[in-house]
């Protein structure tokens, strides 16, 4: 109810990326629509080539160009409309109000730069901070992600540094301006297994204390269910249903969700129960089938499935899915 | 956890020593690369011969002695004497003197120009890379040869024109190996973070490209080096480099080296060996320094 009384953090409204391939345009995005709360940590899961990945990036006008291009829509961002900003403008939200994480902590530092210069690099960018007193903050920033001896690993280089530890270094840049919103894109991905909670309980704790809003974009439902407060379930660029993580768990409704939650092992389930694959591939974007996007793979499929797109509909509180199907199957 | 921490605390240890960055990395070059430092060594002293020129040369590099014509090499004159009797020791001491300054003028410039060009379309590619690399084909097109001839007859020859000149050269060509490393640097996951933070162009170019391409930025300047000075020897052989009796390595191997090569080796062959002894010593220097300064090959110390 608090929700709905105040304007969210984030509002996007019928987001729509387009990108240029061989066979024209195809969207990767589709009329995407969602909400973030302050403080609250929103996921969006989906299969590799959802729209996911493009969603997260496109908040913060990093598509790549000029292949890719946002072609319609609205980022509604603390009042702001994130779209219609000059690159000025965008360059001081990025990092500063909204930051990033990205998938493989290997690759998303400079090899060539020492650790200390990297986390300051957000001060100097949005503070104009001196390096010096940049590098004191830096120090505090790896103190507060929990990497030991901090001040002699200010002057290492990232191949020194194990896959966990980069990422915590990569959790420590994006804090470093205290941002509204944090978008995590699959964080967690790259790393072992052992490491994966440690970084996810150390991000979210890290939020929690910094008041930022998380989007978390996973594939892993494991992830989801221990983490999220709300989630989005994003296939072939659409969302097709979106709700509490409670709703999702517990009262999945779109047929992909369901067939999702049935492909996964659960520990609160009978060990007796067979995980079921969902049948066939995810479309290419360049050949979507008519209609829902999914229809030619869910076992539901009816008469207006393969000639109409189905719209978000609201069928809880903060529940809503794009379906034809009764809801009660 | 504990083979991680070593590398950092190494650092903080030569740190603590009393030598400056420049020390400490003369000790690195020395211990790590034996080779590179020798390369340093032999360029450093023709460096000083250069330099010295005028107090190390017996005799002045124009100074003639008619009696004395292609003698070999002797206690008097150590490489001999060539056509017009002129101490050939002196005229190569004064050789590595305008070699050295040409070739790293050039050098430096080409390595500028190719740096700048090779960034800017690289980074920026669409309708910059587009443009500017057509020019960069329209050039490259031309005959280097036909391009030097129609310049230096119309500013006429000298070390100006043909420093300019041949670093712009070798500089536009160049800017096609810089661009090429900097697309590849581009898509690192690391600039799309550094994006994602809110730098601007100009930092991301400073910060993050340039010095993922300094490797090799180094490579390309140190073959320069070498390859200026032989284009240079190329261009006094056929009048339009700096003018005779000016004494370039490259004028004394084409001129009076080339006549009288089965009479007088030693004409060609003192010029000669310190072109390439030059020429490798600035190549296995180059070599070194960019192991050296690429913390990814860093040994653990």
């Amino acid at each position: 109810m608090a929700g709905s009384m105040t304007s969210p953090l984030l509002q996007v409204r019928g987001l729509t990326v387009q990108f240029r391939t061989d066979r024209g345009f195809v969207n990767a995005v589709d009329s995407v629509s969602l909400n973030v709360d302050a403080g609250e940590t929103l996921a969006v899961v989906g299969e590799s080539g959802s729209g996911k990945s493009v969603t997260a990036l496109s908040l913060l006008r990093l598509v790549p160009s000029p292949q890719g291009r946002i072609v319609a829509g609205e980022v509604i961002f603390d009042g702001q409309d994130l779209l219609t900003l000059d690159d000025r403008q965008m360059r001081a939200v990025r990092g500063n109000r909204i930051a990033m994480i990205f998938q493989e902590p290997m690759s998303s530092l400079n090899p060539t730069l020492t650790m200390g210069l990297q986390v300051a690099e957000p001060f100097s960018i949005h503070d104009g901070t001196p390096w010096a007193a940049a590098l004191g903050k830096a120090k505090t920033l790896l103190d507060r992600v929990r990497i030991p001896d901090s001040g002699a690993r200010l002057a290492a280089y990232p191949h020194q540094f194990s896959g966990g530890m980069r990422q915590r270094v990569m959790i420590a840049m994006a804090l470093a301006c205290r941002p509204r919103m944090i978008i995590a894109d699959e964080p967690t991905t790259a790393l072992d297994v052992t490491v994966q909670a440690q970084i996810l309980d150390l991000l979210k704790e890290l939020t929690q204390e910094t008041r930022s809003a998380l989007i978390l974009i996973t594939h892993d439902l494991g992830v989801v269910a221990r983490y999220a407060d709300r989630v989005c379930v994003m296939y072939a660029g659409r969302i097709v249903e979106t709700g509490t993580a409670r709703d999702i768990y517990e009262r999945a409704s779109h047929p992909y969700t369901r067939a999702l939650m049935a492909s996964i092992p659960r520990l609160d389930r009978d060990t007796a129960t067979r995980l079921e694959p969902i049948e066939g591939y995810p479309p290419s974007l360049a050949q979507l089938p008519p209609g829902c996007a999914f229809h030619p793979r869910c076992r539901f499929a009816a008469d207006p499935c393969g000639r109409r797109v189905p719209m978000l509909e609201k069928i809880g509180e903060r529940h809503h899915r794009a379906c034809f199907v009764d809801a009660a199957v | 956890m504990v083979e991680v921490a070593q590398p950092a605390t190494g650092a903080l240890t030569s740190r603590r020593r009393d030598a400056g960055p420049f020390v400490r990395f003369i000790v690195r070059l020395v211990r790590e690369k034996p080779l590179g430092a020798f390369g340093a060594a032999i360029f450093l002293l023709f460096l000083a011969c250069g330099l010295l020129a005028d107090v190390v040369a017996p005799h002045g590099m124009n100074q003639i002695n008619p009696i004395a014509r292609l003698k070999p090499p002797s206690l008097q004159a150590p490489l001999g004497t060539d056509s017009l009797g002129r101490d050939m020791l002196s005229r190569v001491l004064y050789g590595a003197q305008l070699s050295v300054i040409i070739g790293f003028s050039a050098a430096a410039i080409a390595t500028v120009i190719s740096v700048v060009l090779g960034v800017l379309t690289g980074y920026l590619g669409g309708k910059v890379d587009m443009v500017v690399q057509r020019f960069v084909d329209a050039w490259m097109s031309f005959p280097d040869l036909v391009l030097l001839i129609v310049v230096v007859s119309v500013i006429g020859p000298g070390m100006p024109q043909v420093i300019g000149l041949l670093g712009l050269l070798f500089g536009i060509a160049g800017s096609r190996i810089v661009r090429g490393a900097v697309i590849s640097v581009r898509e690192n996951m690391y600039v799309h973070a550094a994006q994602s933070t809110g730098a601007s162009t100009l930092r991301i170019l400073w910060h993050h490209i340039l010095p993922n391409v300094t490797p090799i930025v180094i490579v390309l300047f140190t073959t320069r080096v070498g390859a200026v000075i032989l284009a240079e020897s190329g261009l006094s052989f056929i009048g339009l480099g700096v003018p005779p009796p000016a004494p370039t390595w490259g004028g004394m191997l084409s001129g009076a080296g080339r006549v009288f090569m089965y009479d007088a080796p030693w004409l060609a062959l003192a010029p000669g060996i310190c072109l390439t002894l030059v020429v490798y010593a600035v190549n296995v220097f180059g070599d070194a320094l960019r192991d050296l300064l690429d913390p990814r090959l860093r040994s653990a110390p």
